[in-house]
């Protein structure tokens, strides 16, 4: 048997004490340690972009990440985008624009473009299919997730 | 006064599902846990045909933390999967065990589970156990010469014969017959999220319960009764979020069986879910096969009739939906043409590689892929341009219900209603066609090697028999629809919504939409061949029709009026053209009809009733692709700038659902026409395992799709006039873009084999250059 490692997981600002095999995936500590199952397993090996989430300002694929190697950076997850009820631009613009159908990626596109638009919030259009083009997306043939995260970024913008 | 009807049907309104998806706090498989759960893994068999000799599980079972490890022998009385669909006398044969016995048929069929405290665990144990095989030849192109399955039964499994007219007179009086050999290569839904399920026995109410289920809940629930000797009330099925079906999720398969006895048996919860490797071998293939096709034609390009064999590579087992795949891509292939004399026979074959199933469209991608090509094929030998070319042949719409003397699915094909030639006109309008063409063959004299394709084609939806509805206003008006329908992301819940808020009077908004949960309805046919908007929409508009009723008949006791003078307009029954004035909520009529309630009188209690819709016949929606690539000439990639679909569906619910739905499967069908392929080696080890070997369409390979909604042709089997809209998108793809390569390339009949990968294509090009 593996040896459990007692480490504190930063997720939305809240500390996560848990214990975990070193070998445990980030992704699964985040949903199976943290309760946090708005992060999804589309893959497990890096490509598809489902799991997603923001380490140190970063988009991290949490799959590919062990648990232990997220200590002490604030991690966040899609959980932490809307305020209360009001849901964040790149929500709402998700909705309006029906730039999800089964939504089982969503969220780790969400937490992509959250990352990438505060960083670089006058991102090109043409820059912005680039980093979408990192993740995968089984239903919506993608066009209306790119009018919704255009829409989104010239919102965000603009306020 | 505003009109309460079609307040919401027809509008592009926002989605019910969207909020809860985009909070994160969506319900999928791997979401579902309950306490004191185990966790399932499943070894697989690492060889293609394989002889068991033994299995040793000792060291699985003492490893720490796993609770009991179960081969074939644990299982024997638990019988194979039936079929759902599509029934053919001689296949009982070929149906998968959910632990395979004596010989494991394909890599990936389940050999043995281990059930563990952790899913980690539960691993480890698995490679743990040690298998001992001898390994046997394998069979793996279903045009082969058939081998055996086991003794005394072949790998031929059985034939799809579809045939009417006089074919041998058709080829003896043609002016000229056109043969091609035409092949579409494996691949499949793989839908975004894997599959999973959870098998818990509530032993306090005596309840087997599924967790995890899409598609078909009704039917699995039915089947694994059956199977694990239970009554069917005690076994209850519960769909949460599904993160895409396409036709290969929600079937019953091998592991939803394996939790639900593992519950029973072990009595602790039992958690499986896929990883992607699994998923890539063990869930629902499609889409291979190989046709032989002719044609014969007269001087003006007619077609007299078509004979067409073709070969459909089932895979290592007959699965739930039997001979479907091949039935459909037999009876739909004659399209939207007149064909006097037809023959399709298709040859069922087992193969050493994954079972195989539906995928969005099925036995039509094919299908259409073959006539289409047949068509150009046509156009190319007369010289005959080919748009006129389909023109002189398609269905014209005073034929108008066309009856194409075969059946599918248990129903007589009928085209319900359809204007061809009107929609073949509005595509070509809409893409600019004589522009294109001008700006195409302009591009391409400056040496660039693009091209157009064009393809038509008939889908078919609204498979019934049934689907039946309750529709129930609370007493705070809020209105909850329980369906036997099922969701896998497609928007069923808006839908359904929209078509109750205006046959009730309410907003949309107020409605909640119930699907996939058996303990709510006993009957449902679930969420499969396009039949929800149209079965599950019109019992809907029924039982909402029926509840307004019942609201109106109550209020007009209240208010001393004759129903007819009443209507309900936002949630509230109104006298009929007063501005203002009297009005009761419905949610007030629900306290008055309650049990108990004085003025109930003699009435049913509750502000509820059922509504339930039967049809014999599918309706057929109708569509028009065209396509735009640039073939790289050096690297054999094809580009695909531009896309245009035209697709009548009759009505649209909800025009941006179904544009969404058309864009999804076009893109889909990208995927098969260029990128996806399950490639096996010569012993059937499988190569495409993972996202990297199995290639998906990203943003960067998708082009610019248009979509024109066309509703010319409401379908007379409803009173809607609703068709589906989720299988037009994917239909023609293949067609189109491999006319617009041949197009590119200069090539007539260039594109035989799908998908047209790069190394094909450049093989391709090399092969004309040495030939010119």
């Amino acid at each position: 048997m593996t040896g459990k490692v007692d480490i504190t997981l930063n997720i939305n600002g809240r500390d996560h004490a848990i214990s975990v095999e070193p070998r445990r995936t980030l992704a699964d500590a985040i949903r199976e340690n943290c309760g946090q199952t708005g992060t999804h397993i589309g893959c497990e090996h890096g490509i598809c972009g489902a799991c997603t989430v923001i380490v140190d300002g970063d988009p991290v694929r949490s799959c590919l990440m062990f648990a232990a190697q997220a200590e002490g950076v604030p991690i966040r997850t899609v959980e932490s985008l809307a305020s209360g009820d009001t849901l964040h631009p790149l929500q709402r613009a998700f909705m309006e624009h029906h730039g999800l159908q089964c939504g089982f990626c969503t969220p780790g596109f969400l937490m992509l473009m959250t990352a990438v638009l505060e960083r670089e919030p006058d991102i090109s259009d043409e820059d912005i299919l680039d980093v979408l083009a990192s993740n995968l997306c089984r239903c919506t043939g993608y066009q209306n997730i790119v009018k919704a995260v255009r829409a989104a970024a010239a919102e965000m913008r603009a306020t | 006064m505003p009109d309460a009807k079609e307040k919401f049907v027809g509008r592009s309104v926002t989605r019910l599902e969207d909020r809860p998806l985009l909070l994160g706090q969506g319900r999928f498989s791997a979401d579902v846990n309950f306490p004191h759960q185990l966790h399932m893994r499943v070894l697989r068999s690492s060889h293609a045909n394989a002889r068991l000799l033994s299995i040793d599980t000792s060291a699985a079972r003492a490893t720490p933390g796993v609770h009991a490890v179960w081969t074939a022998a644990d299982v024997a009385d638990i019988p194979p999967i039936d079929f759902r669909l599509s029934k053919m006398a001689g296949l009982d044969g070929y149906r998968q065990r959910v632990l395979a016995t004596d010989r494991a048929r394909y890599v990936g069929e389940p050999v043995a589970v281990v059930f563990a405290d952790d899913p980690y665990l539960a691993e480890d144990a698995a490679d743990r156990i040690l298998l001992d095989v001898e390994e046997l030849p394998v069979l793996l192109r279903a045009d082969d010469e058939p081998g055996e399955f086991e003794p005394g039964r072949s790998t031929a499994a059985g034939d799809v014969r579809k045939e009417y007219g006089d074919l041998d007179a058709a080829f003896r009086n043609a002016h000229a017959v056109v043969a091609l050999e035409l092949g579409v290569g494996r691949h499949s839904g793989v839908p975004l999220e894997t599959r999973g399920a959870i098998g818990r026995y509530d032993g306090a109410r005596e309840v087997l319960e599924l967790h995890g289920a899409a598609k078909v809940p009704h039917w699995n629930r039915d089947q694994i009764a059956g199977m694990l000797g239970l009554s069917p009330s005690r076994v209850h099925l519960y769909e949460g979020h599904v993160g895409g079906g396409f036709g290969i999720r929600g079937e019953l398969y091998p592991e939803d069986v394996l939790v639900c006895a593992a519950a029973l048996r072990l009595r602790r919860p039992v958690k499986w879910i896929e990883d992607r490797r699994e998923h890539l071998i063990a869930a629902n293939h499609s889409r291979q096969q190989l046709h032989r096709i002719r044609a014969a034609i007269d001087a003006e390009g007619r077609i007299l009739g078509i004979d067409d064999e073709f070969f459909h590579d089932q895979g290592a087992y007959v699965r739930t939906h039997a001979a479907t795949v091949p039935d459909l891509a037999a009876a739909m292939l004659p399209g939207p043409y007149r064909v006097p004399a037809y023959r399709a026979v298709g040859h069922i074959r087992l193969t050493n590689k994954t079972p195989g199933g539906t995928y969005r469209a099925p036995g039509r991608f094919e299908s259409t892929f073959v006539r289409e090509r047949l068509l150009d094929a046509i156009a190319a030998k007369t010289g005959i341009d080919c748009v006129e070319v389909r023109r002189r042949n398609l269905i014209s719409s005073a034929e108008m219900p066309y009856a194409r003397p075969v059946e599918t699915l248990g129903t007589h094909v009928t085209f319900d209603s359809g204007d061809y030639q009107g929609l073949l006109d509005k595509a070509l309008a809409a893409v600019g066609w004589p522009a294109l063409q001008s700006e195409v063959k302009r591009r391409r004299d400056a040496g660039e090697a693009v091209g157009i394709g064009l393809a038509m084609f008939v889908e078919k939806s609204g498979l019934g028999p049934f689907d039946g509805v309750r529709v129930t206003v609370d007493t705070s008006g809020a209105v909850e629809v329980i369906t036997g329908a099922a969701s896998v992301g497609q928007g069923v819940e808006t839908v359904i919504a929209q078509i109750c808020a205006d046959a009730l009077g309410v907003d949309y908004q107020r409605v909640r939409v119930v699907h996939g949960q058996t303990d709510r309805i006993p009957y449902g046919m679930g969420a499969f061949a396009s039949r929800v908007t149209v079965m599950t929409g019109e019992a809907t508009r029924l039982a909402a029709s029926n509840v307004r009723a019942k609201a109106i008949e109550l209020a007009a006791e209240l208010l001393q009026t004759q129903p007819e003078a009443l209507g309900v307009v936002d949630g509230a029954v109104v006298r009929n053209g007063a501005a203002a004035g009297p009005s009761i909520s419905l949610g007030e009529i629900a306290r008055h009809l309650s049990p108990g309630s004085k003025t109930l009188g003699g009435r049913p209690p509750g502000l509820t009733a059922e509504g339930w819709f039967h049809t014999d016949h599918m309706n057929y929606p109708y569509g028009v692709h065209v396509a735009v690539v640039q073939v790289d000439r050096e690297t054999g990639a094809v580009k695909v700038p531009r896309y245009l679909v035209a697709y009548d569906i009759g009505k649209a619910v909800n025009p941006m659902l179904v544009e969404g739905q058309i864009v999804g499967g076009v893109v889909q069908g990208l995927g098969g026409t260029l990128l996806e392929e399950f490639l096996y080696d010569d012993r059937g080890e499988p190569l495409s395992v993972n996202f990297a070997d199995y290639l998906m369409p990203t943003l960067r390979e998708i082009p610019a799709i248009e979509v024109v909604i066309s509703e010319d042709a409401p379908s007379p089997l409803n009173p809607m006039g609703l068709k589906g809209a989720g299988e037009g998108g994917a239909n023609a793809v293949g067609a189109a873009i491999a006319a617009a390569i041949d197009d590119a390339i200069g090539v007539p009949g260039a594109i035989k084999q799908l998908p047209v990968t790069p190394q094909r294509l450049r093989a391709l090009l090399r092969r004309a250059n040495t030939a010119s």
